[in-house]
């Protein structure tokens, strides 16, 4: 058995810096917004047909993708969020996330209505090829996924440290009123944050999609497993993204391993559970859950 | 309920003259539809009680609805139970279950997001359980053995299942509203509206938050039992799948949350508006929550109180009431 864990927690960790991406985008918006965002799946899920039909028409590699999807999904965020759930939220929680949920519906239904369900994949040749690390044959995409993932939280935070915009966006996640009053455009910040979220969103399904696949339920899975990475990573903490995101993809892993593949996602909503219940501040997160 | 405007009157009196006129349309597709439409209002007026008495949003009714149904069908199916007795048990199973999620989710002072994420976490858990064990019927469900009568509670024909849930549906207003105008309510209600002030007053706001956990859970468990019995089959994406959780708080919400009447008028009136899409648009999976999605955002920002809150600016009783719909 020993023989099988090593391999079942690296390839864990490459799914885990999936999650962790994703979780990412909706993490920032937590900590910026205040809100807790349905949609993220739903968006993660239309990247991921766009990167599909891309390749089917276009013969586009996934990864050649990223500069069309990025720049796309940044644009699409920041409409969500200006032109829709800001005007009609009205500023409350709860309608947030109900507006969030309803918008997560609409997307995954005409999913469906367009797409049907059918599970639809690319045949990308070499992103099964494997490479061996300590022993385990991992494949390819998932080993590019995970650099990829790791270096683009750095790229985040230095985005969040040292420029403007990320000054401003960090000034309105402390403080709204204080930004307003020095000049601060909250609606645009607000939506650039939404923005940037989303992109991340559409980067993680241009390196998932090489080893994965596309139905227009695969959100739902995805938006339950982000919101594990954002609360045990204490929410709107980026590092706690990170790290959060790789340990449950080694959880999923063990599960699935111990209890059986069909199983190994329960171990990460227990995790969610238990993690909600005995410290909804998460692992690194500074307020407790209210 | 108390009727606070004839708007609110000429709102309720639609409702039952459509639920009356069902019995003489000439399709029986209306009956059927009707029929669903109302095992849907039980899991709303179940979501009501939380969500709309307490303001305790669940994303994840589906969690009681469910285990009302599995707990039914295992005591049916495993154990040769009685169905009435099996009706029983799936009752306090629901309401043992919302014991269990509000117990801990209120222990630990879960509140908003937070109690909406972890009702949609265990609706999870106990979905993938019942795919993944032998003793729930795993991926292939559990079905009921055919055997009509009474004597099991499986009705075969249309009218008498329809007259049923009717009765049982008018039921469960009666208790909402006994509820609502109960100590135990206006308790419900000083939560919802500040809880920190309930607590400062003097009221164990955690033992009221998981008592009505257990009647919502009561409920929900009536829904999936009486679910149970109309199809004599189910499996957990059906009965614990994110659709029960959404629809049952999407009815209320739209109708009114908290209002007696609310989960009903929300629930047919989204059902008729799915009914319509597939009627114009037949093959069209889906189409019916994408219209469902953008009545809910319509509702969140120009209707508040929903279609009672509505009706209730017209033609008010006494204009001093008029606000506390």
């Amino acid at each position: 058995m020993s023989i099988l864990i090593v391999p079942a927690i690296l390839s864990g960790m490459m799914m885990g810096a999936v999650y962790a991406l994703v979780a990412l985008g909706l993490t920032l918006i937590y900590g910026v917004l205040h809100i807790i965002n349905f949609t993220h799946g739903s968006l993660l899920m239309l990247a991921l047909y766009v990167v599909y039909f891309l390749n089917l028409h276009l013969g586009l590699d996934p990864y050649l993708a990223i500069p069309i999807v990025l720049p796309l999904f940044f644009t699409l965020g920041y409409c969500l969020q200006r032109g829709l759930i800001a005007p009609m939220s009205g500023g409350s929680e709860q309608n947030v996330l109900l507006i969030t949920l309803a918008v997560s519906l609409m997307i995954d239904n005409l999913a469906l209505y367009f797409w049907t369900s059918n599970t639809r994949s690319a045949d990308i040749a070499y992103a099964y090829d494997t490479v061996e690390i300590l022993g385990a044959l991992l494949p390819l995409g998932r080993v590019i996924a995970f650099a990829a993932a790791l270096a683009v939280s750095p790229v985040i935070w230095a985005f969040m440290a040292f420029t403007r915009t990320g000054a401003a966006i960090r000034a309105v996640a402390i403080e709204k009123r204080g930004a307003e009053l020095v000049g601060i455009d909250v609606n645009h910040t607000y939506a650039i944050c939404f923005g940037i979220g989303t992109a991340c969103v559409a980067l993680a399904a241009c390196l998932l999609f090489p080893t994965f696949y596309v139905t227009p339920q695969v959100g739902y899975t995805f938006v339950l497993v982000a919101f594990t990475t954002v609360v045990l990573g204490g929410m709107g903490s980026l590092p706690g993204a990170l790290i959060a995101g790789l340990l449950l993809g080694i959880i999923e892993s063990l599960c699935g391993l111990f209890l059986g593949e069909s199983l190994g996602q329960i171990g990460i909503f227990l995790a969610f559970i238990l993690i909600l219940l005995f410290k909804p501040s998460g692992l690194f997160g500074k307020r407790a859950g209210s | 309920m108390k009727f606070q405007s004839w708007g609110q009157c000429a709102l309720a009196f639609f409702a039952i003259a459509y639920l009356a006129g069902v019995y003489f349309a000439s399709s029986p597709i209306w009956m059927g539809f009707s029929i669903n439409a109302l095992i849907v209002t039980l899991a709303a007026l179940s979501w009501n009680i939380t969500g709309g008495l307490g303001g305790l949003s669940s994303f994840g009714h589906a969690a009681l609805y469910g285990t009302g149904a599995y707990a039914s069908a295992i005591l049916q199916v495993k154990y040769g139970v009685n169905a009435w007795f099996g009706l029983g048990g799936g009752i306090a199973a629901g309401a043992a279950m919302g014991a269990f999620i509000g117990g801990l989710a209120f222990r630990y002072g879960l509140k908003g997001s937070y109690f909406a994420l972890v009702t949609l976490a265990f609706a999870e858990v106990l979905r993938i359980c019942a795919s993944s064990f032998e003793w729930t019927g795993g991926g292939s469900g559990l079905q009921l053995k055919l055997m009509p009568g009474l004597a099991q509670l499986q009705i075969i024909e249309r009218p008498w299942i329809y007259t049923g849930l009717l009765a049982v549906v008018g039921l469960v207003m009666f208790l909402t509203g006994l509820i609502k105008h109960s100590r135990f309510g206006a308790y419900l209600i000083a939560i919802r509206e500040n809880e920190d002030a309930a607590e400062a007053l003097g009221i164990n706001t955690y033992k009221i938050k998981v008592q009505a956990m257990a009647i919502s859970g009561a409920f929900g468990g009536l829904a999936g039992v009486l679910y149970l019995q109309l199809w004599l089959f189910i499996d957990s994406t059906v009965v614990y799948g994110s659709a029960v959780s959404v629809e049952a708080l999407i009815g209320p919400i739209i109708g009114g949350a908290g209002t007696v009447w609310g989960p009903l008028l929300g629930t047919l009136g989204l059902h008729l508006l799915g009914e319509g899409t597939k009627s114009l648009l037949p093959n069209s999976p889906g189409l019916n929550f994408v219209f469902y999605a953008i009545v809910l955002i319509c509702a969140l920002r120009f209707l508040p109180q929903g279609f009672v809150g509505f009706a209730a600016r017209f033609g008010a009783f006494n204009k001093k009431e008029r606000d506390d719909a």
